[in-house]
């Protein structure tokens, strides 16, 4: 679920605020998002994806992180802060990682697993 | 329609709506407007982020036009499905697809991989690139988009044609209604909120209206795909478990699971203990490979430090229900068009049985089925509008909404109870899952309680009355598949009943669902023949 908002490095832009599917965000009164709906989270990374400015922590858990824990502190966090989107190759200068795309081997795979899909 | 610059977006006329902005509803929104018509799409979520594929990446079922390779693919599925998918449509949706992703290269210049031939593969998508770039593509062709906007209901003209539909403004507040000469539902399959990657706007919506307006429903019985992911996560990839290796909570290896062929020895084991799981059988070339096709596979692992290919680490099924089912709205001609006239359907929220029958190994049928479809349907509805003359969208409505929008009693239900109820009879495995009569026909029985309740007094205002809507639709949605798995009392496709193992040739048929207070089923006599 989405833990961390970075003041510092928002831009209030509110992008995130539009994209998220399941409308987790409210614009705060500074412009700085809130996470006002966490519990409708989906946990499916989009945000962060689409976050210009790497200001968006998605924690890997489909429930809230627990009290303390190291994914709901920015400081802790460093360099997880925009990782998605590095490797999604959005931001500028970045070749988009649909170019290295490998999907195409795993639907072969699919292909080759012989008839009845389960025992 | 309304100079889009202006309109306020409460009350709007279009030749055709489209509801759903996942793949199958912008394909249908761009297809329409070239053909003509003017659009408006409504998401309950955002279009270029919502749905099963956005958040995800996806083989395509893009196979190149030589006659062998074709014969090959329309064959290497059939026995999986039951022997239930028509080669006609899988012929078409070959030719559709093929065509399709080569625009998305030369129009919406997806960055596709290149071969070592200098080719561009074309086989894969990686939702969020190829979901902005349609995004960018519907609003190019003059579509109308309304974002957070969760359609609620259709509406009727006099004779009972579908004219539009009417639903909620989640951030900009109000309801908006849109008439219209026909309509596109592409609101995905349904996974009842399983916090599976994407999923959790995927809850059927369409169906529900579809049947109010007196829509079929087909194979609604191949509704119990669950994907693997790591406990606690969302994130689904279950393609990448064919490398893997399930154990026991001691470390003894878990004989006879797998990811294909296996994962219901996965699901009996999880109803009594944990089942671990490492990712033990490819090689490196082969993780590298994952990587690159879905990188938020690895969010979860990377981010809680589990390196996947040698720790050991806790899964779970999430349900998918009819997203990676096929079941949904049953389709009556070549133009994805419904036993409603101006009711159209595709996607997930459409029944994908005339290609796969009753199994889809992952996203490519269905991804490749999403363009196809949407395509189909977003020509046809722009066609009926166009026959309907420029009048259509003045015509005098009616709403068809009925449960959880305008109960018979007081509202006095809330939509979270609702939905907890059908969750607690359509997740568990040992009910949905591993399928027997004996445990089908008590789940069906609690599930119609739920109905008889809601339909006396559930609704809300707002975004609950959207919540409302949606607790509703599941619902609805688990009573046509129990009433559906009850009615094929035998194995075939993804539906296995430990009570009826192996097929019978006798049950080789489509199986078509309606009604909503009464539940009917029947086999199919005749197909949606691709020649009108």
């Amino acid at each position: 679920m989405i833990e961390v908002v970075s003041a510092a490095r928002c831009v209030a832009c509110d992008v995130c605020v539009k994209v998220c599917p399941t409308d987790v965000f409210e614009r705060g009164p500074d412009g700085v998002p809130v996470i006002a709906r966490q519990g409708d989270c989906q946990t499916c990374f989009m945000c962060e994806a689409h976050c210009p400015t790497d200001a968006l922590y998605v924690a890997p858990f489909s429930d809230p992180a627990p009290p303390g824990s190291p994914h709901a502190d920015e400081a802790a966090l460093g360099p997880a802060l925009g990782a998605y989107r590095r490797i999604v190759g959005w931001g500028s200068g970045r070749t988009p990682g649909s170019r290295a795309d490998k999907n195409h081997l795993f639907t072969r795979r699919v292909r080759v697993v012989p008839e009845r899909p389960e025992d | 329609m309304t100079d889009p610059s202006t309109a306020t977006g409460t009350d709007l006329t279009a030749d055709v709506l489209v509801a759903g902005g996942g793949p199958a509803g912008a394909w249908a929104a761009v297809k329409a407007a070239e053909a003509g018509a003017n659009v408006v799409l409504a998401d309950k979520g955002y279009l270029g982020t919502s749905g099963a594929t956005a958040a995800a990446g996806t083989g395509v079922w893009y196979v190149e036009p030589d006659p062998a390779a074709r014969e090959a693919a329309m064959a290497s599925r059939e026995g999986l499905g039951g022997h239930l998918a028509d080669r006609a449509w899988m012929a078409r949706v070959l030719d559709q697809t093929y065509a399709n992703m080569n625009e998305l290269a030369e129009i919406s210049k997806y960055p596709f991989p290149v071969g070592p031939d200098g080719r561009q593969i074309r086989r894969g998508l990686q939702g969020p690139e190829y979901m902005r770039r349609m995004r960018v593509r519907v609003r190019r062709a003059g579509v109308r988009v309304l974002d957070h906007s969760p359609v609620t209901e259709l509406l009727a003209d006099g004779s009972g044609a579908v004219a539009g539909a009417a639903g909620r403004r989640l951030r900009a507040g109000g309801e908006f209604r849109v008439r219209a000469g026909a309509v596109v539902l592409a609101t995905g399959g349904c996974a009842f909120l399983s916090r599976a990657l994407g999923c959790d706007v995927n809850t059927g919506d369409g169906a529900l209206f579809a049947a109010e307006a007196g829509a079929e429903l087909s194979g609604m019985e191949f509704s119990n795909a669950y994907a693997i992911a790591p406990a606690f996560t969302s994130v689904t990839k279950t393609a990448f478990y064919s490398f893997a290796t399930f154990y026991r909570a001691d470390g003894t290896v878990l004989e006879g699971a797998g990811s294909q062929k296996g994962r219901s020895v996965i699901a009996r084991t999880l109803l009594d203990e944990p089942v671990l799981c490492r990712i033990d059988r490819a090689t490196p070339d082969e993780r590298a490979a994952m990587r690159l096709a879905q990188p938020n596979f690895f969010l979860p692992f990377d981010r809680q430090g589990i390196d996947p290919f040698h720790d050991l680490f806790p899964v779970t099924l999430l349900a998918e229900g009819t997203v990676r089912g096929t079941g949904g709205i049953r389709i009556t001609g070549p133009d994805c068009s419904t036993s409603v006239p101006g009711l159209y359907a595709a996607g997930d929220a459409a029944t994908r049985e005339l290609i796969c029958g009753g199994f889809t190994g992952g996203g490519s049928h269905n991804a490749a089925w999403a363009m196809s479809s949407g395509t189909w349907a977003g020509q046809g509805a722009a066609r009926h509008a166009a026959a309907l003359g420029g009048g259509a969208a003045r015509r005098r409505t009616r709403p068809l909404g009925a449960a959880g929008i305008r109960p018979a009693g007081r509202p006095a239900l809330d939509h979270r109870e609702v939905t907890a109820a059908v969750r607690a009879e359509v997740l568990p495995y040992d009910k949905n899952y591993l399928r027997h009569g004996d445990r089908l026909a008590p789940a069906l029985a609690a599930l119609d309680d739920t109905w008889r309740a809601l339909r006396d007094g559930l609704a809300g205002a707002g975004v609950d009355g959207a919540r409302a809507r949606s607790a509703a639709a599941m619902a609805a949605h688990a009573r046509w598949m129990y009433r559906a798995a009850l009615a094929r009392t035998e194995t075939r496709g993804m539906h296995k009943r430990e009570d009826r193992p192996g097929a019978d040739p006798a049950q080789h048929f489509r199986l078509v669902t309606g009604g909503l207070d009464e539940i009917w089923t029947r086999p199919e006599t005749a197909v949606a023949a691709v020649a009108p």
